[in-house]
């Protein structure tokens, strides 16, 4: 009521024109700093839900595209065959195939590497029946036919086998589905949360402008003439608070960006790295943020005015 | 304008209100709407004014049955009608002048296109030095005059007044009737609801009388 007090005592000038500028909804009667407050907190979870989806895909996207650049030929030692011959004779074997860059054999020593961490140093390879590999890496924009290449092994080297990481690739395609569902349904209950919290307000705020209302109505004002003043209000207040709740969400991720890249080339940074690459939503993911703000904002005007014009049906 | 067919109301389940009201109010024409406390002359201005439908039998307004209404012709009917209630319901956020020039703004009119008329009306119902005021802050002369105003800047075809001098003294009451009278002569239909003889004989009008929720009409 603060305006209605302003308007009491700040009379105006003698001579000067009266000008309409009260609002038909006033300010004071709506709950707006506590729906502006809900609305924030709802678009910033929303927005870290999608910065969050936004980042999983990308880097499930990257680890595909690096998986896919390469396949894997895999040589066990069988009975008395020579398996030094079987992989190169397997590695020759992949360098004549259509659509193949290069082919690396790991040397025994790289081998026993792989294994350290399961079976520690100083591992003599020679008394174990470890696998030889050979990592056969695709040339750009080919697509061999893995399943030729990998009837030629079992033909010519039948100890070697081919693996091209579809299990993988596949079980990433299903882990960036589910994030990317998995933040629809975040974001489906943050504006289902919106929706509610908009409708409690908008009733309350008629219950206080109740009076106002009426007279609206009394004097020829058209449902939609009440429920467009109520809406504006309602659509500013969900502006602000989805630009404070989005804003802030923004913010927080360029300032985890700049810490990423600070740290980059630290252990910590390195394997925040290789897990999330950059760490940067991209420009993909700002205007998705951008959109919701406009989203959640355009909900709260439609709920208010859905709720208004609901409430002005029971009136004759 | 108004045509009343054996009209009747009652609220929820309870007993008729009103009964068999059968009546007209013509183009240009005066009447006091009267009788006494709970008679049912709130709810007769309020059929009037369209704030009820009636239980049974036909009102026809400016031609049209109310019935066959939807909400949208219902608002358009209401614009040419004024309302002065009983309690003002004057907006308490808004100044005496953009509480008067409301109906202008509800029917999406130019605020330059009716400023002028609005001071010029609130200048002769004396309020031109208190157009910036609050209603909280008028008198209750203040707001009865500021809710008259509201109630006739459209320039409705028919005016409903309820108790309109029921928080004035005796000659407020005089002058306020002296401005309904000048507005029938300028083309509307007045209605003035009240139980105040002493306001009823200072104009010779014809009368609606209610009593026991029935209608008795004195030419």
């Amino acid at each position: 009521m603060n305006d209605d007090v302003d308007a009491v005592t700040a009379a105006p000038q003698p001579g000067a024109r009266p000008q309409f500028v009260s609002p038909i909804v006033p300010k004071g009667t709506i709950a707006g700093r506590a729906l502006v407050a809900i609305v924030a907190i709802m678009t910033f979870l929303a927005s870290l839900t999608t910065g969050a989806v936004v980042l999983v895909r990308a880097a499930a996207s990257d680890w595909q595209s690096e998986v896919a650049r390469e396949v894997t030929i895999q040589v066990r030692p069988v009975g008395n065959r020579d398996l030094e011959a079987d992989t190169s004779r397997a590695a020759d074997i992949a360098r004549r195939f259509a659509g193949v860059a290069d082919v690396r054999v790991y040397s025994k020593e790289e081998s026993s590497h792989l294994l350290e961490p399961w079976l520690g140093t100083g591992l003599v390879l020679e008394e174990l029946p470890v696998p030889r590999l050979a990592v056969v890496r695709i040339t750009s924009g080919a697509a061999p036919e893995f399943q030729q290449l990998g009837r030629l092994l079992a033909e010519q080297v039948p100890s070697a086998s081919l693996d091209d990481h579809r299990g993988f690739v596949e079980h990433m395609r299903s882990m960036g589905r589910a994030a990317f569902l998995g933040g629809l349904a975040v974001l489906a209950l943050v504006l289902v949360a919106t929706v509610l919290s908009v409708t409690f307000a908008t009733r309350g705020a008629i219950a206080t402008n109740r009076t106002v209302v009426e007279v609206l109505h009394l004097i020829g004002a058209k449902n939609t003439f009440i429920a467009q003043h109520f809406q504006r209000r309602f659509l500013g207040l969900g502006l602000q608070g989805g630009v404070i709740g989005g804003g802030s969400a923004l913010v927080l991720f360029g300032l985890v960006e700049f810490l990423s890249r600070h740290f980059l080339g630290s252990a910590a940074g390195d394997q925040f790295g290789a897990l999330f690459g950059s760490f940067s939503i991209g420009i993909f993911g700002y205007v998705a943020v951008a959109f919701q703000i406009a989203l959640i904002a355009g909900v709260t005007a439609l709920a208010s005015r859905r709720t208004v014009n609901r409430t002005l049906e029971t009136f004759e | 304008m108004v045509r009343f067919e054996n009209v009747g109301l009652r609220y929820g389940l309870g007993p008729e209100v009103l009964r068999d009201l059968s009546f007209r109010i013509e183009p240009h024409s005066f009447q006091f709407l009267t009788g006494p406390s709970g008679a049912g002359k709130t709810s007769l201005m309020r059929l009037l004014f369209l704030a009820l439908r009636p239980t049974r039998g036909l009102i026809t307004l400016f031609g049209h049955d109310i019935a066959t209404l939807n909400k949208d012709a219902m608002a358009t009917l209401r614009r040419r009608i004024g309302v002065v209630f009983q309690d003002f319901r004057l907006i308490d956020h808004m100044t005496t002048y953009e509480n008067v020039a409301l109906p202008l703004r509800v029917v999406g009119q130019e605020e330059g296109s009716f400023r002028d008329e609005v001071v010029e009306l609130l200048q002769w119902v004396g309020l031109g030095e208190r157009m910036w005021a609050l209603p909280p802050v008028l008198s209750g002369g203040e707001k009865q005059r500021a809710a008259i105003a509201r109630a006739v800047i459209a320039r409705p075809q028919l005016l409903l007044a309820d108790e309109p001098t029921g928080n004035v003294d005796p000659s407020l009451a005089q002058r306020l009737l002296r401005l309904f009278v000048e507005l029938n002569k300028s083309g509307t239909s007045i209605v003035i609801a009240t139980h105040d003889i002493a306001l009823m004989d200072q104009y010779d009008a014809r009368r609606l009388v209610l009593h026991e929720g029935r209608i008795h009409v004195y030419e």
